[in-house]
């Protein structure tokens, strides 16, 4: 325990244990970017897969909407401490994506229109834990939350939930993203606290 | 990153709802301008909540200080703001956030545009600007809703006073001082137009307040032709009805 503040006594809430350590609720939805909010038209749009040998899977809009697609309600969880609890998203599971792709690769660095990028493991991608959402509370995903589309992978951190997603590349060697080079924490689990680096 | 304990040394009233808060903390590592840090309050039953505050100075040894305003329905800036007296403790980590940031090796022209209290972290490059001696250019434009409501106002004017100092403009967005050129009014094409500096400069451009106000600036600053690389964000607060 700290040290304590001379009269502090805090808002009491009763404990959810739906709620990571060292996070409070929020029923809002707040905004946080790096840069100025990406508008890309549909018909702009591409998202690619690289793999480690070169190899590039590509989807435009309509190709992408084409693929199966899953509803989703998850739990987000922002490094500046708000969750939200409960969000309803629909896109493709990237285990639909990664279906014809050939790889061996352990790690994936995640990039966005605006020149955002994000790494994390493969398998943090795999197995119903990870898709590229397009569709946010029934409505069109809204630029400032990453539309057309965005990464959704809620067991991280929300900074690893890529907006504005325009490609994957997959990759034998793990490379920090932008947040991940900026002080925070390599993988950021919210369970276990991983904010910043040495954590 | 470890928690370090820090001394409240001195608190100044900036409005009737912020305040600055000037620590010494023991084995501070330094920081560069626009990087905050997290603030942890301890219940005496151990319970205990911790908010990110940006850094109004700039690096200073051991000193730094923070500037805090109280939300109407905050868990604790109101005991920050209110609460803390001189002499107490408060746990404190940091500095965080590489993005965000002004360095003295920067030479190109620096544009701020702060909304409200998203001033606190524009005022520690201006700061920083000053203490090193930059040669850069460097201008504010600081909208807030009138002049009340204005943090660090005579710092400002000092910092504008300084040959080759702060160029500031305010944009009053509801009561504007007896005197003002403009009528009050949120920040739009022309007064960017006028009052910051044009994207053929190749300025990075800082712009820090609440969501709202961010979006727009960013969204208009864009479309003046400024590189998006150049234009680096800091929101806070709700979205503003954004889904």
């Amino acid at each position: 325990m700290g040290i304590i503040s001379r009269g502090f006594s805090g808002r009491r809430r009763a404990h959810d244990p739906d709620l990571p350590p060292g996070q409070y609720l929020t029923e809002d939805f707040p905004v946080l970017s790096a840069g100025p909010t990406p508008r890309i038209p549909p018909d702009e749009w591409e998202f690619a897969i690289t793999t480690e040998t070169g190899q590039v899977h590509r989807w435009d809009w309509p190709t992408f909407l084409a693929l199966p697609s899953e509803n989703v309600t998850v739990d987000l969880h922002c490094v500046t401490r708000w969750s939200k609890l409960g969000t309803s998203w629909e896109g493709v599971s990237l285990d639909t994506l990664v279906e014809d792709v050939e790889t061996a690769a352990d790690f994936a660095l995640v990039h966005s229109y605006g020149g955002y990028t994000t790494n994390l493991p493969v398998e943090d991608l795999l197995d119903g834990k990870a898709w590229v959402a397009y569709r946010y509370d029934g409505d069109d995903l809204a630029p400032a939350h990453g539309g057309p589309a965005r990464l959704l992978v809620p067991h991280l951190y929300l900074w690893k939930s890529a907006k504005w997603v325009r490609g994957i590349t997959l990759s034998d060697v793990d490379e920090p993203g932008f947040w991940e080079s900026a002080g925070y924490h390599n993988y950021g689990d919210p369970w276990r606290e991983q904010r910043y680096w040495g954590e | 990153m470890s928690w370090r304990v820090a001394t409240v040394v001195a608190l100044r009233d900036q409005t009737a709802t912020a305040r600055t808060i000037v620590l010494d903390v023991v084995g501070w590592p330094g920081h560069d301008a626009g990087q905050h840090v997290d603030v942890r309050l301890t219940a005496p039953d151990g319970y205990s909540a911790v908010r990110s505050y940006s850094i109004a100075s700039a690096a200073d040894g051991q000193r730094i200080e923070l500037a805090v305003e109280q939300l109407p329905d905050g868990e604790v800036s109101p005991y920050l703001a209110h609460d803390l007296v001189a002499g107490d403790l408060l746990e404190i980590r940091g500095p965080v956030g590489g993005w965000f940031v002004w360095r003295p090796e920067q030479t190109e022209p620096v544009q701020l545009v702060a909304g409200g209290s998203g001033v606190v972290p524009l005022l520690a490059m201006a700061r920083s600007h000053a203490a090193v001696g930059s040669r850069a250019p460097i201008r504010l434009l600081y909208s807030v809703r009138d002049a009340g409501s204005v943090l660090y106002g005579s710092e400002l004017d000092t910092l504008s006073r300084r040959d080759g100092g702060l160029e500031v403009t305010y944009a009053y967005t509801r009561v504007a001082p007896a005197g003002s050129l403009r009528p009050p009014g949120r920040v739009d094409v022309s007064l960017l137009a006028e009052a910051t500096w044009p994207p053929v400069d190749e300025p990075t451009c800082y712009v820090c307040g609440p969501t709202a106000f961010v979006e727009v600036v960013a969204d208009l600053l864009t479309a003046a032709g400024h590189d998006p690389g150049r234009v680096r964000t800091e929101r806070f607060g709700p979205s503003g009805g954004i889904r």
